[in-house]
């Protein structure tokens, strides 16, 4: 579904990309872990399509196209879904309106119709409801006001009512209590773990493991994987440390 | 001839639909001669059928503007206008009748939809069964060509002509309150208005009435070179209420269009009106060529207890503004609103903001402006909130915030506060912020394009004033922001 090859990216200048290559197969989770300024949130958004984060040497490959050759809203519209680590705020914009107007979007760039109103409402009251998102919350302004686990909570209402292919989930555990670690996960299994789906998950703790578990794990390091392995790999790497496994 | 000339505009009436309302619609036009003295003056009067009171009002303002000189004071470049080198008067003639309403063009009906007309108008424009009723006077050029609903408003009392016809069939209200806002010496451009002003919209609402449907009149300008004067005034009796649409729309003219019109509010005891307006006149190329200028005056008197004035603007065209919509609440308990969305791209100027003059007790005023400037465009907002020394208890909230996008553009705010009264409460709050890439790039990445990003993010930061626009309006204005900043974004 998804590869990368020899990926180099840099931004500003300055290289973090650095021959990155992993290939990720329809039905796949695989987890990314790595320490601070391995590149981990730099990979997600070369993927997503970020403007300013300029890809020197490598290819991506998404389905068969060429990932690298779109723009942001293109590659959304192909199926891939990037959920962000700092969730943005746009004051005036309900989540609704916001969700709606982007589905539709992405609708109308596969040459679908666009969604009712109704079955819309229907979608995302289900979505929110399965997440602990009350419509009340969802009729909010996008992220205005929400908590740091309220935030990820709407980055996976909105992956559930888009329903990708391919989900880059950046630290979606990160701000997270328990309780909403399990909402959160059961999520991800939810609406991912599906036989024409995958799923790259950015992480830097096995708790989000424990739930979601990923089929591969992957340790990056100064812009390169270095270290490729099984759950087995995450747990060794809870008791050891980056430093062990990456050097 | 003036007989066959108003039959010609009735019949166009009943018709609305059959004009071409293109981009340069080919229509024949009966042109005052060029230039502008006191025979230009007299010609206009004429021309409508004025009793002699009219024309004598006219010259003693093209005197008096003789004698003023333009204003400087606004954060515009405004080129020199040649004021003999124009038209000012110009009239449609009726074109050949058509069988029936489903010969409508579609290619007209496309029109209207680029015009940014509301779909619920274009329906009525169109005559199509069950359109929501909303009451349209359209103002083709200088001649009023349409006015729809009239004897259900007539059966209410409500008085909703073109200016012309009010001066001549209700002489005695137009006469008491024309000018009785804005003076004719009030500033240059509502001096000239009042000399050579062509054609415009009178309303009257008898006490006690509530207006049965939103009034809505379409200016458009057409001839090339016509400077377009309008002139509306509106009277709601005591106890009343009217909400009125006003909308703007320009066809592309390399030359510089002026226009300078006059809108002048009066509201008696516990009377309200709502004024909406949503500009999109042509703004100029991006290199700033062409495009109108738009030198409005409007004013409000809240003249009785509780009287309510609420203006609501839309502003996205136009080469330069220059527009301050006020209140002076005079009445005990009035209250005076001012909500404005004013958006600026390529090399568009807007200075624009509101008075609100406290001279009754206990008045209020809000005040919210939200100023979107992209390009390398100018955006000013500049606000007076005064307080007279009698005004015991007066209460103003303002609030002015501006959204930047790129980095070539310029946002201001210039807020004027006058208070002679210690009793009043005074509350200012002014942001500046731009779209941000990671705002940007979160709408992107859920699928928005980039220019419905812009529009997504600009129509949230606008929020607070569209709300405040009638349905049918709010949609409108929704997409012309979009459309506005089109290109605004790599």
């Amino acid at each position: 579904m998804l590869k990368i090859e020899n990926l180099h990216a840099e931004i500003d200048g300055k290289q973090i990309l650095n021959g990155l290559t992993l290939s990720v197969g329809a039905g796949e989770v695989h987890a990314i872990m790595g320490p601070n300024g391995a590149g981990k949130s730099t990979l997600g958004y070369v993927l997503g399509g970020r403007p300013g984060y300029e890809v020197t040497q490598g290819s991506v490959s998404f389905e068969g196209q060429d990932l690298l050759d779109m723009a942001a809203n293109e590659r959304a519209a192909a199926g891939l879904f990037l959920g962000f680590q700092y969730p943005v705020e746009i004051p005036g914009v309900s989540n609704v309106q916001f969700l709606r107007t982007a589905l539709n979007s992405q609708r109308r760039a596969r040459g679908e119709a666009e969604i009712s109103a109704g079955d819309f409402l229907r979608l995302s009251k289900a979505e929110g409801e399965a997440l602990g998102m009350s419509m009340d919350m969802l009729k909010r302004n996008v992220n205005v006001g929400f908590s740091g686990g309220e935030k990820k909570r709407n980055e996976m209402v909105q992956m559930g009512v888009i329903d990708p292919k391919l989900a880059v989930l950046d630290e979606t555990d990160s701000g997270l209590d328990i309780d909403a670690l399990r909402v959160v996960g059961d999520g991800i299994n939810r609406i991912m773990r599906q036989p024409h789906k995958a799923v790259l998950l950015i992480t830097h703790y096995q708790r989000l493991l424990d739930i979601v578990a990923p089929d591969f794990v992957h340790v990056l390091a100064d812009g390169r994987i270095v270290r490729s392995g099984g759950p087995e790999l995450a747990l060794q790497l809870e008791r050891e440390g980056y430093g062990a496994i990456a050097a | 001839m003036t007989d066959i000339r108003n039959r010609e505009a009735q019949e166009a009436a009943d018709r609305a639909s059959t004009y071409e309302w293109g981009f340069s619609s080919d229509i024949e036009q009966d042109f005052a001669p060029k230039g502008l003295n006191e025979d230009t003056v007299r010609f206009i009067s004429a021309k409508k059928n004025e009793p002699e009171w009219m024309l004598e009002w006219r010259l003693k303002a093209y005197r008096a503007w003789l004698t003023m000189e333009e204003v400087s004071w606004a954060k515009l470049d405004i080129p020199a206008i040649d004021f003999q080198d124009a038209y000012y008067y110009a009239e449609p003639r009726a074109k050949p009748k058509l069988g029936s309403l489903d010969e409508v063009d579609p290619e007209i009906l496309r029109v209207y939809e680029k015009l940014g007309i509301p779909i619920e108008e274009q329906k009525v424009l169109a005559g199509v069964e069950g359109a929501r009723r909303v009451a349209v006077d359209a103002v083709f050029d200088s001649v009023s060509v349409a006015t729809t609903f009239r004897k259900e408003l007539e059966a209410a009392g409500v008085i909703f002509r073109s200016i012309s016809e009010a001066i001549r069939e209700y002489p005695d209200l137009v006469r008491q309150y024309l000018g009785s806002v804005v003076p004719q010496r009030d500033n240059y451009f509502a001096c000239l208005n009042s000399a050579v002003f062509s054609d415009g919209t009178f309303v009257y609402i008898p006490e006690g009435v509530r207006c049965p449907m939103e009034l809505s009149t379409y200016f458009r300008i057409n001839a090339e070179n016509t400077g377009q004067f309008e002139r509306t005034l509106i009277v709601a009796d005591k106890g009343s209420y009217v909400s009125y649409l006003e909308g703007c729309t320009a066809p592309m003219r390399d030359e510089n269009q002026l226009h300078a019109a006059v809108v002048e509010l009066v509201a008696l005891d516990d009377a309200e009106i709502k004024y909406s307006t949503v500009q999109n006149w042509y703004p100029g190329d991006a290199e700033g060529k062409g495009g109108i200028y738009n030198f409005v005056t409007k004013r409000a008197i809240c003249a009785g207890a509780r009287s309510k004035v609420s203006w609501t603007q839309v502003e996205t065209g136009s080469a330069i503004t220059w527009k301050y919509p006020s209140c002076i609440l005079k009445g005990e308990g009035s209250v005076g609103e001012f909500y404005s969305v004013a958006v600026t791209n390529n090399r568009q100027q807007a200075d624009t903001g509101t008075k609100m003059i406290h001279i009754g007790k206990n008045s209020r005023s809000t005040i919210v402006s939200k100023g979107i400037s992209a390009g390398k465009s100018n955006n000013t907002y500049r606000g007076l909130v005064r307080v007279n020394a009698g005004a015991e208890n007066v209460r103003n909230f303002t609030q002015c915030d501006s959204l930047l996008l790129g980095d070539q553009c310029g946002a201001h705010t210039v807020p004027y506060i006058e208070v002679k009264n210690p009793s009043a409460q005074i509350e200012h709050e002014a942001t500046t912020s731009k779209i941000s890439d990671d705002q940007m790039f979160y709408a992107q990445q859920r699928g928005l394009n980039a220019e419905d990003a812009v529009a997504l993010i600009v129509n949230g930061f606008a929020k607070e004033v569209l709300q405040q626009l009638p349905m049918e309006f709010a949609v409108e204005a929704q997409k012309l922001l979009g459309i506005s900043l089109e290109g605004s974004v790599g």
